[in-house]
């Protein structure tokens, strides 16, 4: 698509020439996934987990699919459906296990793609529009794990669906009607319990449409690089496959090393025990938090605990929390440097390794741990650093940062030669 | 201008949240937090394993059988494992024709109408049937117990942070109130004092009395420790009855993995050989 | 997945001049890796075809026993075994006659009465009561029912008639009604499956 000496494709038999002639569907993969795709040569590890999120994607879709055979979504007997899959139903517990901690597979790799993103500066142009698509999916990946969470109608389901929800009516005026609208009722039953399981059912493919979208993008400029110096020329680059194709299948199978591990030897490490009591709406259980991947949001919803002016508390900490994540949609023109790679910024490496992750990693401990003190005072301090690094930091750190030299070009990264002829 | 609104947005939320962290910590330093007396005296459950413990655990059927005899003879009047089938006994060890008699002679007969009337009624169980509840619903479980509905034990060791070693703590764990504690945490009537429990005080009487509870045809001794162990390896099975499959399908999952991920590693290793010679002959 | 018989096409020709030897040997490693990991997804495949399969509640219930004792001659009852019908039929003597009376030879689905009942329990005639035809179920168990030309059963969906003996006589059922596996506990006690 996008360079002059990408490979063209040509189709190997006859039937691919009248295939192509007709439907070029060859030639799309060939192009985006394929031979066809020049990409810099210099990719590091951190470029891997972008389709290794893809893997984890396509795990919960065929894993999701299948329980969705078995799974009975009505208050009832849906908790009683689960147990039935892990019980009855063959292989069903390695399917539900694969389905439960595939999702904590998809979000570690989904962290560390957008971690990538933050560090390399993967969302300055012209590649603005692939991060906007990125944000989108994230929140649709949140709201699909949500709901999905819901489903076996455990404590923590009933309760996750109870409070998530409360989280609208915080909303001044509609704020009540809104949760209402959302539950179909007053409380979580059987009219939430079916919108989840339809929204959730629908939600992956939207994001598996907004996933090619996201590619898409990616292929007008191509990848980014961890120098951040844009492609020059044929030497730059290497054809997606088979180079990074061999290099992202290993890294899948070493991944999977991980998952498998993790559901067949301690599938419920990640859970929560009182999930799998029933849920019973007269008694909320003792410590409820949500699930890991929503720790450090949970911990800035939890860090307002002051009414301002007129604006309670609780709102406050739900305009917080969706204003976290909403900043990520205005990185691109809050973070104005010139220097794409944190590898050539000295000022901002350190504020992304001694401010943003650590900060992060408080946000994501104390989120998991309970409403008392120190946790609330952490996470009340990291969650000013969280705002002050996308909102003042950034911002202010492009007009003052001095730069390190670039290299002249990805070659000359690599091999620590000017660039001569191409070879 | 998204600089502009942005800092100013940055700056409300950030100065928010270093004024509260400054509430919160004058707060904390004047009032401290106090530990609440549940905590002093909470105590974690006791270090004890299982032969089902460990990537390479196994159920000892023999244990679970004494458990399963432990459960008949002292939990199953009031807490049902509604999740399980008696069919599902066959897989520690019971034998066709033994599933079917401890189905058809288990003292709770499954709800049933009768065929001519229609009207409600129960049936001796058969093997196809899930263990039936003690209890016909929830009302009718607190009623007879106090107020205090026995929690269905199916998934208890899944259900408990702590496990079985939770449940055998719990089940052993019955003391006198220390002197110490305070009036307001002493057991009410009704209530008894377990320091495993998370509020110190539980509804159900030590159901583990005494030594030679129960007589197990196998010989072991049938003592308390011995009696709770037991049952809670039982409860294990029934929480996860798929348990030693998951280690053993993941052994051979993780070994073929392992060859595969080593080959495709190979594999790359091999297509980049080329572009990684070329960087050294240019390093040269 | 990386395709092997995509050539390594090396990007860059200054690069290509791998010794003989080494393009076999990586070659083979690449094939190698590729068809594990083939065989990895057809592992996988396996569960998640097998899970549709009957799970094990389901064939826990693959047997029923059926006290038959209230069941009197020429009448038959319908009972439920694996989620279909059961026709189990006490045969009258001049049905088990006329039964016997047929040319087998000249049926569809050549099969005796003797053949499709027990030694001694001629008059127990046990079938499935699913029509061979599409599945429909026939009529002729329940007192005042319809019993087809035959006398046996006769099934509205597509019009085919069953004899005393449940076997097909006319329509497009293709074969005479399924007999399941049964066995007699007692006299009066048959266990199905």
């Amino acid at each position: 698509m996008s360079f002059p000496w990408a490979q063209q494709y040509k189709p190997a038999t006859e039937f691919g020439q009248w295939m192509d002639d007709r439907l070029p569907i060859g030639r799309l993969v060939y192009n985006s996934l394929g031979a066809g795709y020049p990409t810099p040569r210099n990719l590091n590890y951190m470029w891997n987990f972008g389709s290794l999120a893809g893997v984890f994607l396509v795990v919960q879709i065929v894993t999701g699919i299948i329980l969705a055979m078995h799974y009975a979504a009505n208050a009832d007997i849906a908790f009683d459906s689960v147990e039935h899959i892990m019980r009855d139903v063959n292989s069903g517990w390695m399917i539900r296990y694969a389905h439960a901690n595939g999702a904590s597979f998809f979000f570690i790799a989904i962290y560390l793609h957008i971690g990538r993103g933050l560090y390399y500066g993967s969302y300055k142009a012209p590649r603005e529009m692939i991060w906007l698509l990125g944000v989108v999916i994230y929140l649709l990946a949140m709201a699909t794990a949500f709901m999905g969470y819901v489903l076996p109608w455990g404590q923590m389901s009933f309760w996750g669906a109870k409070v998530i929800t409360g989280l609208f009516e915080a909303i001044p005026l509609v704020g009540k009607p809104i949760q209402e609208l959302l539950l179909g009722g007053f409380a979580p039953d059987n009219a939430a319990l079916n919108r989840f399981f339809s929204l959730h059912y629908l939600l992956p493919f939207v994001i598996a449409g907004v996933i090619i979208m996201h590619i898409w993008a990616l292929h007008i400029p191509g990848s980014s690089n961890p120098t951040g110096v844009s492609v020059k020329g044929k030497q730059d680059t290497v054809p997606f496959h088979p180079f990074y194709t061999a290099k992202d299948g290993w890294f899948v199978g070493l991944a999977l090393i991980f998952f498998t591990a993790m559901m067949f030897f301690m599938p419920n490490a990640l859970g929560h025990a009182d999930n799998y009591i029933p849920a019973n709406p007269l008694s909320t259980p003792a410590h409820i938090v949500p699930e890991w991947y929503f720790w450090p949001w949970y911990a800035i919803l939890r860090a307002f605990t002051f009414d301002f002016l007129f604006v309670p508390a609780k709102l406050l900490g739900v305009l917080a929390m969706f204003s976290a994540i909403l900043v990520w949609f205005f990185l691109p023109w809050l973070d104005r440097s010139p220097v794409r790679s944190g590898d050539y910024r000295p000022r901002f490496k350190k504020f992304f390794w001694f401010g943003l992750i650590p900060c992060i990693a408080i946000l994501g401990y104390c989120g998991g741990a309970p409403a008392e003190e120190p946790f609330v005072m952490l996470s009340q301090l990291a969650t000013a650093y969280y705002f002050a690094h996308f909102l003042i930091v950034l911002p202010l750190l492009s007009r003052i940062e001095k730069p390190e030299p670039l290299p002249n070009s990805i070659t000359e990264a690599v091999t620590g030669k000017p660039l001569q002829q191409a070879s | 201008m998204v600089r502009f609104f942005g800092i100013l947005i940055g700056l409300f939320f950030a100065g928010m949240m270093v004024y509260s962290f400054g509430r919160g910590a004058v707060e904390y330093i004047s009032n401290p937090p106090v530990k609440a007396v549940e905590y002093q005296f909470h105590e974690e459950p006791k270090d004890v394993s299982f032969k089902s413990d460990g990537p390479f655990g196994k159920f000892d059927n023999q244990q679970l059988q004494r458990g399963f005899q432990v459960y008949k003879e002292v939990c199953a009047a009031c807490h049902g494992i509604r999740l399980v089938a008696f069919r599902n006994l066959a897989e520690l060890g019971y034998s066709e024709d033994e599933v079917k008699a401890i189905a058809a002679n288990w003292p709770i007969e499954t709800p049933d109408i009768d065929p001519n009337t229609g009207e409600a009624s129960t049936r001796p169980s058969i093997p196809a049937d899930k263990f039936p509840k003690p209890f016909a619903n929830n009302v009718a479980a607190a009623a007879a117990n106090n107020n205090a509905i026995p929690p269905d034990l199916s998934l208890i060791t899944k259900a408990r942070e702590g496990g079985a070693p939770y449940v055998y703590s719990l089940l052993s764990g019955y003391t006198d109130a220390p002197a110490e504690l305070p009036e307001a945490n002493r057991p009410g009537t009704g209530l008894h004092y377990n320091p495993y429990f998370a509020n110190l005080n539980l509804a159900m009487a030590p159901p583990i009395t005494g030594d030679d509870q129960v007589t197990y045809s196998d010989g072991t001794k049938a003592t308390v420790s011995q009696m709770a162990q037991d049952v809670s390896a039982f409860l294990i099975w029934t929480a996860e009855p798929s348990l030693i499959k998951q280690k053993q399908t993941g052994w051979a999952v993780l070994a073929f993995l392992l060859i595969a991920t080593i080959l495709a590693f190979l594999s790359y290793k091999s297509i980049w050989a080329d572009v990684k010679a070329e960087k050294k002959k240019k390093e040269a | 997945m990386a395709s092997v018989d995509t050539a390594v096409e090396p990007n860059d020709s200054a690069v290509s001049e791998p010794e003989i030897g080494g393009v076999r040997r990586r070659d083979f490693i690449n094939i190698a890796a590729v068809s594990f990991g083939g065989v990895g997804v057809v592992a996988t495949v396996f569960p998640l075809v097998n899970q549709m399969n009957p799970s094990a509640d389901v064939l826990a219930l693959s047997s029923i026993e059926v006290d038959i004792s209230a069941i009197e001659r020429g009448q038959a009852i319908k009972t439920s075994w694996r989620k279909q019908p059961i026709f189990i039929r006490n045969l009258t003597a001049p049905e088990i006659e006329a039964a016997n009376k047929v040319d087998v030879s000249g049926l569809r689905d050549p099969e005796t009465l003797a053949e499709r009942t027990q030694a001694g329990k001629e008059n127990w005639l046990i079938t499935l009561g699913v029509c061979t035809h599409l599945g429909c179920v026939p009529l002729g168990a329940a007192q005042g029912e319809v019993k087809g030309e035959f006398g046996g059963y006769f099934c509205p969906c597509h019009g085919s008639h069953y004899d005393t003996a449940g076997r097909t006589r006319k329509g497009p059922a293709p074969t005479n009604l399924e007999v399941p596996e049964y066995s007699f506990l007692t006299d009066t006690v048959v266990k199905i499956g």
